[in-house]
């Protein structure tokens, strides 16, 4: 495993040889492409109302650099999701204000990530095993929560937060809540004692544990986070339809894992950032959208995202074996 | 922030700054001269000249046969009008994809989107961002709730439909015995609302000698209906009949009826295409089933954009319109300006009629 990076002096090459620059690379190539494709692509409007599709997925790819990087893996984020924005929903309906709902969400969110965080420490669960449970548990209780309904008539001020812009301008506000999210997590994870952590966790869980890391107590953190912006992309994602169901978001986790592994963030942890995650957010997102400008079957859609998912892991392998020899060569 | 993160999110700006510069902010088609000229030239024709209409009919799923069977219809409709279409749903029945369908087909801004849809309140936001786009939103099959769409058109009045399975099942089972319901999606509007006139239909007192045990949803998913067709006749033995009004459910229940030598025991009906389940009804496993002709169906969604277009339909309860070989139509209003156009009757497939339509569809 990589050692956790400290600050050297810049490398021009080794710099360059990163995998977050062949995502702006195919972002840019892509982007040609569909604008060759399609004369609807290189329009701002067009490109603002692309984002909606993808975001709230965005919020959770952003812990879930985390948990991934930690070591982890968090099945269960597209079942809280699903599950807090019922519980939102149900509440609402049952005469709560709005908001209120909101927040209760957030914090029962919070509440299930906990769960899953400390079934995984104390317990001693492996995450893959804790998480498939509950991401099966989670989504159960939505359903005989709500079986078959769904929710429906909420306030507009509410659903302007997934379907509207920043009054005065055509920017989503989904958008701007992950510019918002992007920054601490960028800062925390690349600029803090508790970033460093986590990629030591990731690294070799146990040599940090006896170097005094309180690693249990990092995991569940990130787990509660976790759980929390799942809530909130539910929260979002019922902004956006204008509906609550128990099945919403059926394949979210899935996608999300995607997303972060083309980001550059090895399954095995300990490597990646999160310029990575929302370039390759970013970018699987423009790739969908060229394709569906121009009417691309959606079986075909899905083998062309495989494809880059190979990609995605097997380049990062070569990038590594020859800024590694690199550094062996120094 | 490190060095990586800065260059991370530079380079993401530098990528929307090319696209902010670049594209212009007016919702123009034509990209401006720096840019590579666009692909499409019809595209790019202004409306002045007769520009070839281009109309999306949405179904929901893709790999199911029921709606490759509609896509005839649309062809056939399409190629009378002389009009362009495109024909297509999602790879999973889930809502996120499908909005994303809409979503990209509004910003190709076509003249018409024709939807059936997976979930009826998801897809009101956007059918309302299409009407305010100037593109013409109408659903049929499975509906929009009716705040997101101009009208939807149905094959047949959802009571009749649901009735005559109810009514298909009684008279094979000599209206006596426990019956089980695997229907579509469990959001799927228009199949509540067959099984909800199914269950209305066996309050009637001459079927007071069945019982209907238990209504499940098989996603229209051929697996998983044959696995819920299994699992209740394991739970329910005495189990004499599956009503299924979703043509995939239907074939895997008679399936499931064959594979286990129930035949002439246990009965399966429903609503079903006459191709599939032509070997089923020969068999004696389904005696009778309903259905209406989905490549009428698919031609007729045509001729509803066409007519929306023209402005022959506002729609408003009660306007007529010609819908090339169907005939004559009209818009009814069901109650507080739901608006729908119906195709016709259901029609009772069986062992008399099943080769002729087997053949067709």
């Amino acid at each position: 495993m990589k050692s956790i990076p400290f600050k050297k002096s810049f490398e021009p090459v080794s710099f360059f040889l990163r995998w977050e620059w062949i995502l702006v690379i195919l972002i840019i190539l892509v982007s040609i492409l569909n604008t060759f494709l399609s004369p609807y692509f290189l329009n701002i409007s067009n490109l603002y109302d692309m984002t909606f599709n993808f975001l709230e997925r965005g919020f959770i790819t952003l812990i879930m650099a985390f948990v991934i990087i930690s070591g982890n893996m968090d099945f269960s984020v597209a079942s809280t999701l699903a599950l807090s924005s019922c519980i939102m929903g149900i509440l609402y309906h049952e005469g709560m204000n709005i908001w209120m709902a909101v927040l209760l969400a957030l914090v029962f969110g919070a509440g299930a990530g906990f769960f899953n965080g400390t079934i995984i420490t104390r317990l001693k669960i492996p995450a893959f095993a804790a998480t498939l449970g509950t991401y099966a548990f989670y989504r159960g209780v939505a359903w005989v929560l709500l079986e078959n309904n769904a929710v429906t008539n909420f306030p507009a001020q509410f659903t302007a937060l997934g379907q509207g812009d920043l009054p005065g301008t055509e920017f989503p506000i989904p958008l701007f809540v992950y510019i918002l999210l992007l920054i601490p997590a960028a800062i925390i994870l690349h600029r803090t004692t508790f970033g460093r952590y986590t990629y030591a966790i990731g690294g070799n869980k146990e040599v940090s544990r006896f170097s005094g890391i309180q690693t249990d107590r990092i995991v569940r953190i990130i787990f509660t986070l976790s759980g929390l912006v799942s809530a909130l992309a539910g929260v979002f994602m019922a902004a956006r339809y204008g509906s609550v169901r128990a099945d919403i978001a059926p394949d979210a986790t899935l996608d999300v894992v995607t997303i972060v592994v083309l980001g550059g963030v090895s399954i095995a942890g300990g490597t990646g950032t999160i310029s990575g995650v929302v370039l390759s957010l970013f970018l699987l997102g423009i790739v969908r959208y060229g394709m569906n400008l121009i009417n691309v079957p959606p079986q075909e859609q899905i083998v062309i995202t495989g494809l880059l998912l190979i990609f995605s892991v097997f380049i990062p392998q070569v990038v590594n074996r020859f800024s590694l020899g690199k550094e062996a060569k120094n | 922030m490190s060095k990586k993160t800065i260059f991370g999110l530079l380079s993401v700006l530098l990528v929307l700054g090319l696209v902010v510069g670049c594209a212009p902010k007016a919702p123009a088609v034509e990209t401006p001269a720096e840019e590579a000229p666009a692909a499409e030239a019809p595209a790019a024709e202004k409306p002045a000249t007769a520009k070839k209409m281009t109309f999306a009919i949405i179904h929901l799923q893709e790999g199911n046969p029921y709606f490759a069977v509609e896509e005839n219809g649309v062809k056939e409709a399409a190629a009378e009008l002389g009009v362009d279409f495109i024909f297509k749903g999602p790879a999973t029945m889930d809502v996120a994809s499908q909005i994303e369908l809409v979503d990209s087909l509004i910003a190709q801004k076509v003249d018409v989107i024709g939807i059936s849809a997976i979930d009826p309140n998801a897809l009101v936001p956007l059918g309302q961002k299409a009407m305010n786009a100037g593109i013409k939103f109408f659903s049929w099959d499975s509906p929009v709730a009716k705040e997101g769409r101009l009208l939807h058109t149905d094959a047949a009045a959802p009571e009749a439909l649901g009735r005559v399975e109810a009514q298909m099942m009684g008279k094979m089972l000599n209206y006596e015995g426990k019956v089980a319901v695997i229907s579509a999606g469990a959001t799927n509007e228009n199949s509540n609302l067959w099984v909800k006139w199914i269950q209305e239909e066996l309050k009637d007192p001459k079927y007071s000698k069945m019982e209907l045990v238990e209504v499940t949803y098989g996603d229209d998913d051929y697996q998983k209906s044959y696995n819920l067709a299994q699992s209740l006749y394991k739970k329910y033995p005495d189990l004499k009949g599956f009503i299924a009004p979703t043509s995939v459910g239907i074939v895997a229940a008679s399936k499931f009826i064959k594979d286990e030598g129930l035949t002439g025991k246990v009965f399966a009906t429903g609503l079903g295409l006459p191709s599939e389940m032509k070997e089923y009804i020969k068999d004696g496993i389904c005696l009778e089933m309903a259905l209406w002709n989905p490549i009428d169906q698919g031609y007729l969604t045509i001729y509803i954009s066409e007519a929306l277009v023209n402005g022959k339909l506002t729609p408003k309860a009660g306007e007529k319109f010609t819908a090339g070989k169907l005939g004559e139509l009209e818009v009814v209003d069901i109650g507080s300006g739901n608006l729908i156009v119906y195709q016709g009757q259901p029609k009772v497939f069986d062992q008399s009629n099943i080769d002729e339509f087997a053949a067709i569809f």
